[in-house]
């Protein structure tokens, strides 16, 4: 069940990013950044956590989940930190997504020529 | 009354734009990106004896390792004119981002090519992720849902 949700849900993200690159002159730079605006809003209520509960993996791969782990560490430390936790757990979840990404991206430009 | 004959001229001819099947080509391929994260967490789940966490760090590792590969070897540009949105927007996207931008400037040197434009495409969806994750953690925060 939870495999035909996040086939659903994620294909769902997709096809409206497609639609609203295809009717306006929005470029994929500004639907990614609308995209994890939403999920920054959507946790902030817990909405998110909901959604990865129904959905499993298939919501934890479009970017929006990008916004969802950015503001769910930044909460998490709150709870203990009072108000400077927002600042301190801001990358606590995303860390391993923004460093493999780094490390994968300057080992790939250090190995291969760019393809023209 | 020039412009306008040029502007129906120009239209007849543009080319067709298929946006039906750009939006389900998109779903379908989209939401097999979701069926194979979730059939990776699941299969790590059964063989290794991981928890959900753990094994969903590994998947997006592993997402983000391919699509860092595949744009080094030059298939994910293909692969993104033919399945549209649906490569972009996930995770995949993102390292395919920061991979074709340091690649691209690797002859201006490691300092100022690679280092500094790694995030010259990817670096709007950190800023304005921190900062929508910043602003709306402020109002739950005064709201007093936490803690």
């Amino acid at each position: 069940m939870l495999l035909f949700n996040s086939f659903l849900f994620c294909g769902f993200i997709c096809m409206i990013s497609q639609i609203i690159l295809d009717n306006t002159k929005l470029t994929p730079g500004h639907i990614t950044s609308l995209l994890v605006t939403f999920g920054a809003f959507l946790d902030s209520f817990s909405i998110y956590d909901k959604i990865i509960k129904v959905v499993g993996g298939g919501a934890l791969l479009p970017i929006t989940s990008f916004g969802h782990s950015l503001i769910h560490g930044a909460l998490a430390k709150a709870e203990s930190f009072g108000i400077m936790g927002i600042f301190m757990g801001m990358f606590d979840l995303t860390a391993t997504g923004i460093s493999a990404a780094m490390i994968c991206a300057f080992l790939a430009a250090l190995f291969f020529k760019p393809i023209d | 009354m020039r412009n306008t004959k040029y502007e129906r001229i120009a239209n007849n001819h543009k080319a067709p734009e298929k946006r039906l099947q750009n939006a389900s080509i998109s779903f379908f391929s989209g939401g097999l990106m979701g069926l194979f994260a979730e059939g990776i967490i699941q299969i790590l789940c059964m063989m290794f004896g991981m928890s959900r966490v753990d094994s969903a760090t590994f998947m997006i590792v592993f997402f983000i390792f391919l699509a860092s590969l595949f744009t080094a070897f030059g298939f994910f540009d293909k692969w993104v004119t033919k399945l549209k949105c649906g490569l972009l927007i996930p995770i995949t996207g993102f390292a395919h981002s920061m991979t074709s931008s340091s690649m691209d400037y690797k002859r201006e040197g490691f300092i100022y090519g690679i280092g500094s434009n790694m995030f010259k495409l990817a670096g709007n969806v950190i800023l304005y992720g921190v900062l929508s994750a910043w602003f709306f953690g402020m109002i739950r925060y005064f709201m007093g849902g936490i803690g």
